[in-house]
């Protein structure tokens, strides 16, 4: 029996006294993996923002608990701390830190332990190496100059490194070629392989989809969750489209 | 899109590590009366055996200075009463050493807890440190001295053999009535460095020369004249502190740098006095054909500031590079930039800047690029850009330009901005607290600089980046 690791109950968010999210409720168990699809401008993305704690939201009603502790209002760090990640839609480029000594101080941050050197260069090298990206990218500053892919893959290389209990990975695939997300999914699988970590999903399309098992989805229209259903409901949508979730 | 529910508001932090401060007995101390009379100009000159033209110069320079006016166009300094300015003070027991064990405590340890007789040891070529007015300890490594080099203080080099080099040169390329601090300047000037790299030599390792205010009321006045000689390289270094007092402290401080042909020199500052500090600094390099002056440049400290180095293209290809970085938190005002002239054909220069203001700090970019009829084929680009930490602070960027030829290749670029917050939850996403999420913001912001910087020099601005930011969870 695996534990309930996220729930959230009856949610209700906004960004300047504009509701966004009418009272969202979503329960996750470790291991599973959850996909939520969506017309555009639904709040797939803000919900994502929300439970990460980001601070241009506030959070209006309803509680969000991870192991059982309440996280409701607490700092993106503390929330990370717990064992959240947000793989972000547009990474931000921060000039003046590597990738590599990034992912290292955010494992001591969550941690509080200080790890080797020469330990942690190992381990990021290999992890590199399951998402095929050239080593010299961990030298580089934080996704500055890196293209669209290049910035996908290094969200994703900090999941693995992370490691953390619940991933919410938004629109990781979105414009990204081919044989990208084929990288970008070996490395999701690579997390969930290793781990017993959850998966949130955020997604346009299911290409990314392919390679994994779909425990549950959830439609989310207008800031609702209108229709949720096994993983046979993805390619549902993918056939016929949104048009008969909306109300 | 972004909300705040609240006015970012950012404290400010403590940054008594600079001012510790050794008190030394009124009896062990030689100093002028306050202001500035002739009998005082002449008090000084007398002190420092003065050659004669030197006297007749420091005198020519009042009368200039009391004809010229106070600036119009920058920061108030309306703080600062002449009067109440010691121009001159040292200690009494006037001796410069060779050796950090020969000088008093007191001096020795101020010294010490700034670290500087250990970068001496570990990286540098040779170190000069002014106490007030005088320089008290100079040392070169034998290495340096055997190439040639000299590196001395200015007054030992006007009683010997350099003083007609000296004289060819001293306040040449800033006369004293380019501005009214200029005259101040020529007339009570005391302390700084003479350097001398001759044709062809390459001084690897620094040279650096820290300057300590330490008397409250007192300006500090060195004058730094170096010569790079043909083909020689050079990196000259300048630290500055002073503790904080309630009094208005001056530094009207002037540095002429003469690149000869080929020649490079770089030239790098760390300037982090003390809050009450009015830094009217003057800095002008000359270079000549194919040489290059590179300069470096961290403002972090002073109440006001006016400081704008002067690179003067003169010879065909010369190069100038400007890199500089300038923090104004809480109360200080900081005017900041640089000037260049283009004044023969295939010159380049290259500007960039970023400059940061917190806690209702003002901190202004300022530039002029002027390209003359006679400098064609020239380059110039200009980027600045200024970050806003909170709602109270300001930044303001005046670039101007005089382009007199048609056949050179002009860009400028400036940006304003703040700390996004969409960068500030990205990181915070990862697990670091806000603070460090700033404060690394910031050292990314400003790492132009730091990586142009010695690293020991670079860690330091670091520190003081993340003291300025210590408290500054918005």
């Amino acid at each position: 029996m695996s534990e309930e690791l996220l729930v959230v109950k009856g949610l209700f968010a906004s960004v300047d006294d504009k509701e966004i999210l009418h009272g969202i409720d979503l329960t996750v168990k470790s291991n599973e993996t959850h996909v939520i699809m969506g017309p555009n401008g639904a709040g797939k993305s803000t919900l994502g923002s929300v439970l990460m704690g980001d601070p241009r939201y506030k959070i209006d009603k309803g509680t969000v608990k991870l192991s059982g502790e309440d996280i409701t209002g607490l700092t993106p760090d503390k929330i990370a701390k717990k064992g959240m990640f947000l793989s972000f839609q547009n990474p931000i480029e921060v000039p003046g830190i590597t990738l590599s000594n990034f992912i290292r101080s955010s494992i001591e941050a969550r941690t509080g332990e200080h790890i080797r050197v020469w330990d942690f260069k190992k381990r990021l090298e290999s992890l590199m190496k399951v998402l095929d990206m050239d080593p010299s990218y961990a030298e580089r500053d934080l996704n500055v100059g890196f293209s669209g892919g290049e910035k996908k893959k290094a969200e994703i290389l900090q999941l693995l490194a992370l490691s953390p209990k619940i991933a919410i990975l938004d629109e990781t695939d979105s414009g990204l070629d081919v044989d990208a997300v084929k990288t970008v999914s070996d490395g999701i699988r690579e997390y969930k392989d290793n781990t017993d970590g959850a998966l949130i999903i955020i997604t346009h399309s299911t290409k990314i989809l392919e390679a994994l098992t779909v425990d549950r989805t959830h439609v989310l229209v207008d800031g609702r969750i209108t229709k949720e259903g096994d993983g046979s409901l993805v390619d549902d949508i993918n056939e016929n489209g949104f048009e008969n979730y909306l109300r | 899109m972004a909300q705040k529910e609240e006015k970012t508001v950012v404290n400010d932090i403590d940054r008594s590590f600079y001012d510790f401060r050794f008190e030394e007995k009124e009896d062990e101390i030689f100093k002028v009366d306050e202001g500035l009379t002739e009998e005082i100009v002449l008090e000084i000159s007398k002190e420092k055996g003065d050659p004669d033209w030197m006297r007749d110069f420091r005198l020519e320079c009042l009368k200039t200075y009391n004809e010229l006016s106070f600036p119009q166009w920058g920061p108030s300094i309306d703080g600062l009463d002449m009067n109440n300015i010691i121009t001159y003070i040292r200690p009494k027991e006037k001796k410069m050493a060779a050796k950090w064990d020969e000088l008093p405590e007191d001096i020795k340890n101020t010294f010490v807890n700034l670290g500087i007789p250990k970068a001496e040891r570990e990286s540098l070529a040779g170190v000069g440190a002014q106490y007030d007015s005088e320089l008290v300890y100079h040392n070169v490594k034998d290495e340096t001295a055997k190439l040639g080099v000299v590196y001395t203080d200015i007054e030992s080099a006007l009683h010997g053999p350099y003083e007609g080099m000296i004289r060819d040169h001293f306040m040449h390329l800033v006369p004293p009535t380019d501005h009214k601090f200029a005259a101040l300047h020529g007339a009570v000037w005391s302390g700084g460095s003479f350097v001398y790299v001759p044709k062809g030599i390459h001084l690897e390792i620094p040279l650096q020369s820290y300057f300590r205010l330490n008397a409250p009321g007192a300006g500090q006045f060195e004058h730094t004249l170096i010569i790079v000689d043909e083909g020689a390289y050079c990196h000259f270094i300048e630290g500055c502190s002073a503790p904080k007092y309630n009094v208005a402290n001056l530094h009207a401080g002037c540095v002429e740098l003469f690149i000869e042909k080929g020649a490079t020199l770089r030239y790098s500052t760390i300037e982090n006095w003390s809050k009450n500090m009015y830094n009217l600094n003057t800095k002008r390099a000359k270079v000549e054909e194919d040489g290059k002056i590179e300069w470096v440049s961290g403002s972090f400290g002073s109440h006001v500031s006016y400081l704008y180095p002067m690179s003067v293209l003169s010879g065909r290809g010369a190069k100038s590079e400007f890199t500089g970085v300038t923090f104004a938190g809480a109360g200080q005002d900081l005017d900041t930039g640089t000037k260049v002239l283009h004044n023969a054909p295939d010159t380049s220069s290259y500007i960039n800047t970023r400059s940061i203001s917190k806690s209702g700090g003002i901190s202004t970019f300022r530039s002029s690029v002027v390209v003359t009829e006679k400098a064609k084929g020239s380059k110039s680009s200009v980027a600045c850009e200024s970050l806003m930490i909170d709602d109270d602070s300001r930044s303001d960027t005046i670039p101007a330009m005089d382009i007199r030829t048609s056949d050179c290749d002009i860009g400028h670029e400036a940006r304003i901005g703040r700390i996004s917050d969409d960068t500030v939850f990205y990181l915070m996403s990862r697990g670091l607290n806000e603070e460090d999420a700033r404060a690394l913001i910031v050292s990314g912001f400003a790492d132009n600089v730091g990586k142009e910087l010695p690293l020991e020099y670079a860690v330091e601005m670091n520190n003081l980046i993340r003291l300025e930011m210590k408290g500054t969870s918005g």
